[in-house]
């Protein structure tokens, strides 16, 4: 998109971007060369500093880590999409008292740093009694953060729809929870399944918080070996080991969130030639139909 | 209360670290990710290769193991040390400067096309074209989801707590060492949260409301 902003460069452009260019890959050289140096410099590629990497119990013990912050992910993911639904729901209610108080909960959840809500969860608690695992602490503070998110996400998801939607259901003769549940819900987590991944991503990543309060999860071991004395304290090699697998991880989520969103644009451009704009202001009875007709069969032919 | 007024001193440290660490973890992540969203834009495809690189990188990387790398990795290339608290704004700064950067370009995606290629028509240089026509009319519908990166560079300045900078999030380990009710001390320290949250909110909004792209 960003290449209407310039024309093809011309003979004068081509040199001057391809002088750009080079200070470019200078700078970058520059600053990599300058780390590079300063790493050889201090012997972090020597053999000593990655002989920890060479046992398997040692790699065995990184997948085990690995695998605690998965489960913290997984079962942060969960609990915040159901919390996310409920919320949304709770939020979008006709009824005051049960609007008031989802609006507050996911106000006051997503003013607060997930890390103060863990260490609430981790430390705070044991005061009045209950003593939580860190594991807990990290998964509710997490849910609870994502879920006030994720409701939010849904709630502009449903409000974006043109009103004729809900409209169309009334007067089916649909009740208040049919509309919302066979109409405006899958219509509104089709529009946003990619910011939906795109948040739980972001919970993947939050999972690295757990290390601040002592959940043994991949960072924490990272840190672990990073401190071994008799192997030379491999702190950075450490860590760029752990780096690099959350950001594989990421990547893989943050890939299927692409290829969602990819799939759903193709079908719907198979579905409806009229919806190219995402932006429903204009669309007239006749595109919504249409919209739906085109939803419809492309529903049936997914299942 | 009494957590508070017995223990100003702690509190008053500890708001002033994370001030500074919002202001400056701010500062350069908007001179870095204003850099690296003109180069994710340029028409130099080795700056848009970099840009595009950087951004996906570090953007997938937990902001944790930055500060890892920065508070634990760094003194280990015996490079002269500027101490926890400049290393932590530099880790807010290198994170935050993606989302700006991610910002900016979907802001420049949000002009019309027209727009641009009218100003080409009229053969202004891709310079005149970005700062005369494109940003103007970008920097309108950059501004409520720059907040919102604001907002929540604020609230990670708590994970400087894991790393050494004494911040409100490590405020419960100094005040349980003169044994205030940790229950009670996080409680506050959420409540500031919250207040100072509302405030960018509330900034926000007015920002919002007065910079409406009227098209």
């Amino acid at each position: 998109m960003s290449s209407v902003l310039y024309d093809l460069p011309g003979r004068r452009a081509i040199i001057r971007n391809r002088i750009i260019g080079v200070i470019t890959v200078l700078v970058i050289l520059g600053l990599g060369g300058f780390v590079v140096y300063r790493f050889i410099e201090t012997g972090q590629f020597s053999a000593e500093k990655w002989y920890i990497f060479t046992f398997t119990t040692v790699w065995e013990q990184i997948l085990a880590a690995t695998g605690r912050t998965l489960a913290a992910f997984a079962a942060a993911a969960v609990a915040s999409v159901v919390l996310g639904f409920v919320l949304a729901l709770g939020r979008m209610s006709d009824h005051a008292w049960v609007r008031w108080p989802a609006t507050g909960i996911i106000e006051l959840f997503r003013a607060v740093p997930v890390l103060i809500l863990m260490m609430l969860l981790y430390y705070g608690l044991p005061v009045v009694g209950v003593r939580l695992e860190a594991y807990w602490a990290v998964v509710i503070a997490l849910a609870v953060y994502n879920g006030s998110v994720l409701a939010e996400v849904i709630r502009a998801g449903v409000e974006s729809l043109p009103r004729g939607q809900s409209e169309a259901g009334y007067a089916l003769g649909l009740r208040k929870a049919g509309v919302m549940r066979l109409i405006l819900l899958p219509q509104a987590v089709r529009a946003m399944l990619p910011v939906i991944v795109a948040q739980l991503v972001v919970t993947l990543k939050d999972t690295a918080l757990g290390y601040i309060i002592t959940y043994n999860e991949l960072l924490y071991y990272a840190r672990l070996i990073g401190t071994q004395a008799q192997y030379d304290r491999p702190i950075l090699q450490a860590g760029m080991v752990a780096a690099a697998i959350y950001i594989a991880l990421c990547l893989v989520l943050a890939g299927i969130a692409k290829w969602v969103e990819v799939r759903m644009r193709s079908s719907q451009r198979a579905g409806r030639g009229a919806q190219a704009t995402p932006s429903g202001r204009a669309t007239t009875d006749t595109e919504v139909i249409a919209a739906q007709r085109g939803a419809g069969k492309f529903d049936s032919s997914a299942l | 209360m009494n957590v508070i007024v017995d223990n100003l001193d702690i509190w008053g440290v500890a708001l002033r670290n994370t001030l500074l660490l919002f202001f400056a973890g701010a500062l350069i992540a908007l001179v870095l990710g204003t850099l690296v969203g003109a180069m994710r834009v340029s028409p130099v495809p080795i700056a848009r290769a970099v840009g595009t690189v950087y951004v996906n990188i570090v953007r997938n990387t937990p902001l944790t193991v930055i500060f890892f790398f920065f508070a634990f990795g760094y003194p280990a290339l015996d490079l002269p040390n500027p101490g926890y608290t400049v290393l932590a704004m530099c880790a807010l700064g290198i994170y935050t400067a993606t989302y700006v950067a991610e910002v900016l370009r979907s802001g420049i995606n949000t002009v019309p096309v027209g727009q641009a290629e009218a100003a080409r028509a009229l053969g202004l240089t891709f310079g005149q074209v970005m700062t005369l026509v494109i940003m103007p009319q970008a920097f309108r519908s950059v501004v409520p989801p720059m907040m919102s990166v604001l907002i929540a560079l604020l609230k990670n300045t708590t994970i400087a707590a894991g790393f050494s900078v004494a911040e409100l999030g490590v405020i419960r380990a100094n005040l349980s060492e003169r044994g205030e009710n940790a229950l009670v001390v996080l409680l506050w320290v959420a409540a500031i949260f919250i207040v100072m949250v509302l405030a960018l909110s509330l900034v926000q909004r007015r920002l919002e409301n007065r910079w409406r792209v009227a098209r």
